[in-house]
């Protein structure tokens, strides 16, 4: 064929079908890119700790306490829209130390006269703080189930990291319980 | 055989078909490319109407004639279509019409695919407004459908509205690609990359940013079907998703998405800038290299739109820092436009007008988006009038005033008429009045604090918005000088010359007026 000639019955050649194909290669890896943002979005905060995001169970290790210094630790209860839950904790704020291994007590209550499933979403204040804050139990690592009428008291067994920058006095750790009931496991 | 050979070579020169089917089954860039306008017009001015629903709710305080929950419906249909339906199948039609005919090729090099990439559009949207007959109602979570609005508390009709952006999305990525791989393939011989007219660089650059953006909202979309029918939590913090992670996706396509919607209108202004002032354009590969870095640039400022989120220092400054640079490029091109005016030999046609008011309103656009990146101010800004007055003035004299321009300057290579001049100033300076009216009393509505998407408002704020529903009013009402200039010129008026305006220059001045149904089937040399 005349190299020069570009007359329409060219435009089916291979070279733009090439084109075309890994165009739309192109696509279909920008949607998957899409989804692969979800787990992306997560590793991300974890490593920077920039969401206030706290890490999961860590194991409990006997640490150097600083004693030099001691750190106010608030917790706040927050109901999400629409969930009747009695949920408090059950001292407002402590004192401690950094390193040193502490148990605090959270209370929920289930009014209603349905059984329900109850999961409490964790996030640290200033976000800075979140990835000094070891936990090694939680009540919001899992789901909380509450028969009707029920109430419990949840733990939180927890210690800030004697890494804690210098300028942190205050860290506020805040819980906000959402209905898991669409969620049960 | 005969017949079929003899039938084939016919087909270079017998016009197109007659009756409706033509449009149905038509291959041709040019009917193509007129479908796409025709179909963006009337969606611009149902998006219109819908505008001026909110306008004539908000001339007073206090809700008069609609129910806050239809102003809601009112607000995010109009946003949706206008983005979608208005700016960006116009951007699509104009390629379509101008591409090949600026390259010196016969057609786009997909014609099917392009004949698929319009037809999907008009059930997308059909799809998308029947929701506001439904019991239910349209969608009303703003077009950025922010979750949880639009999965936990969204209306049942936001299904139609996925599939919708599906659809579009779908229309949307094959026209892209066409205008790739007819940029990449079907080049006259001697139109090296640098040669291009500026439209197509734009194009070609735009056309990579709707590749790599828009499989991204249908992927943020797939999601909230999945949490909406299928019991996923992408964005559910009850089962361990986040809603903050919606925005970041959602951003992502979003921030690509509005320099979608300028950047073929910076090619445009740049094709008539230099026609006008009857000078080359100054500066042609500093405004190759400044869209590039607008492209690239837009990947990675997606939070500014969320600095109140709850991000933290580092991510504010790093978004802030980003953002600001985007000025830079874009500095870039303004100068380059106003040194292409500069001594120039400058006459005043609407299209002209139309590129110059372009030039001084989107950077009032640029300046308000460059005080909304500052992040500690944000704070005051966000959610206000002052960012409807910065997106609409980046997006009306920007965006739209580039396509009208466009239209003006090209209507008499397609129509083979003049346009009437008189008429065509008269629909310029109404659209230029009425547009200011409108959108720059937001500016001191929203910094006075009035939100926005809200169907009512404190009694301070009511002048100002009196003002601007008459200015959206003036703006509306003045489109229909526009469509009645547009109908009256394709059925007469002065014959055009080929080259048709003094000071053009391109490829697609080289053919007859109007343009023949085929064109360049024997592909021109470009010195």
């Amino acid at each position: 064929m005349n190299s020069n000639s570009s007359k329409p019955d060219d435009l089916s050649g291979s070279k733009p079908k090439n084109t075309a194909l890994k165009l739309v290669l192109a696509a279909v890896a920008m949607f998957g890119f899409g989804f692969a943002l979800v787990p992306l979005y997560d590793v991300f905060c974890e490593l920077t700790g920039i969401n206030g995001k706290t890490a999961g169970p860590v194991e409990r290790v006997e640490q150097w306490v600083d004693t030099s210094r001691t750190i106010t630790v608030q917790f706040i209860t927050t109901n999400n829209a629409g969930m009747p839950w009695e949920f408090e904790a059950l001292q407002e704020e402590i004192e401690m130390h950094p390193g040193a291994w502490t148990q605090v007590e959270f209370w929920a209550l289930n009014p209603t006269a349905n059984d329900m499933v109850g999961q409490a979403v964790p996030s640290v204040s200033p976000s800075e703080a979140a990835e000094y804050v070891q936990k090694t139990e939680c009540f919001c690592f899992d789901q909380q189930t509450l028969k009707a009428g029920e109430g419990r008291k949840m733990p939180l067994i927890f210690s800030l990291d004697p890494e804690l920058p210098a300028h942190v006095k205050k860290v506020t750790m805040s819980y906000t319980l959402f209905d898991a009931g669409a969620f049960a496991k | 055989m005969t017949t079929a050979t003899a039938s084939h070579d016919d087909h270079g020169h017998h016009g197109p078909a007659k009756g409706i089917m033509r449009w149905v089954l038509t291959t041709n860039h040019k009917d193509i490319g007129s479908m796409y306008l025709w179909f963006s017009f009337a969606m611009l001015l149902t998006g219109g109407v819908m505008a001026l629903i909110v306008r004539a709710e908000l001339f007073q305080p206090g809700m008069q004639l609609i129910r806050p929950e239809f102003y809601n419906q009112m607000t995010t249909m109009h946003g949706l279509i206008m983005v979608f339906g208005a700016i960006m199948p116009a951007f699509v039609g104009l390629a379509n019409w101008m591409v090949p005919l600026m390259i010196g090729a016969p057609d786009m090099a997909l014609p099917r695919m392009n004949n698929w990439s319009f037809w999907i559009l008009p059930f997308a949207f059909g799809m998308l407004l029947f929701t506001l007959f439904t019991e239910a109602g349209a969608p009303n979570f703003g077009w950025t459908f922010y979750a949880p609005l639009s999965t936990t508390y969204a209306p049942s009709s936001v299904t139609y509205f996925i599939f919708g952006v599906h659809m579009m999305g779908i229309s949307s990525i094959m026209g892209a690609i066409n205008i790739i791989v007819t940029i990449l393939n079907l080049r006259a011989p001697g139109m090296t990359l640098m040669k291009m007219p500026l439209f197509v660089w734009t194009w070609f650059i735009t056309a990579y940013l709707l590749v790599a953006v828009m499989p991204v909202l249908a992927g943020v979309v797939t999601m909230m079907l999945m949490d909406i029918h299928y019991g996923t939590a992408f964005f559910d913090a009850a089962g361990g998703g986040d809603p903050v992670l919606f925005q970041h996706v959602f951003w992502f396509f979003g921030h690509p998405e509005v320099y979608i919607m300028i950047l073929p209108a910076f090619g445009i202004v740049s094709q008539i800038i230099p026609t006008f002032a009857r000078k080359p354009l100054f500066g042609y590969a500093s405004m190759v290299y400044a869209t590039s870095s607008i492209a690239f640039l837009s990947f990675i400022v997606w939070a500014h739109h969320m600095f109140t989120v709850g991000l933290p220092l580092q991510t504010e400054l790093f978004f802030m820092y980003a953002t600001m640079l985007i000025a830079i490029p874009t500095g870039v091109k303004v100068f380059n436009w106003v040194s292409t005016m500069f001594r120039g030999s400058m006459t005043f046609e609407t299209p002209m007008l139309f590129a110059i008011a372009f030039v001084v309103l989107f950077t009032i656009g640029g300046f308000s988006g460059l005080m909304l990146s500052i992040a500690p101010a944000d704070f005051q800004y966000h959610d206000t009038y002052f960012v409807v007055a910065h997106f609409h003035y980046v997006l009306v004299p920007g965006a739209l005033f580039g396509i009208i321009a466009g239209v003006y300057y090209w209507l008499p290579k397609w129509t083979g008429h003049y346009y009437n001049e008189n008429l065509g100033k008269f629909h310029f300076w109404m659209s230029f009045i009425g547009v200011n009216i409108t959108f720059f009393p937001m500016h001191f509505i929203g910094l006075a604090g009035m939100p926005r998407r809200i169907p009512d408002y404190a009694l301070q704020f009511a002048d100002f918005n009196a003002i601007a529903t008459v200015g959206a009013f003036i703006f509306g009402f003045s489109q229909l000088i526009f469509l009645f200039l547009l109908i009256k010129t394709i059925r007469g008026g002065e014959k055009a010359t080929d080259r048709v305006w003094e000071g053009a220059e391109g490829l697609e001045w080289t053919i007859p007026s109007p343009a023949p149904y085929h064109t360049f089937a024997e592909p021109p040399h470009v010195k």
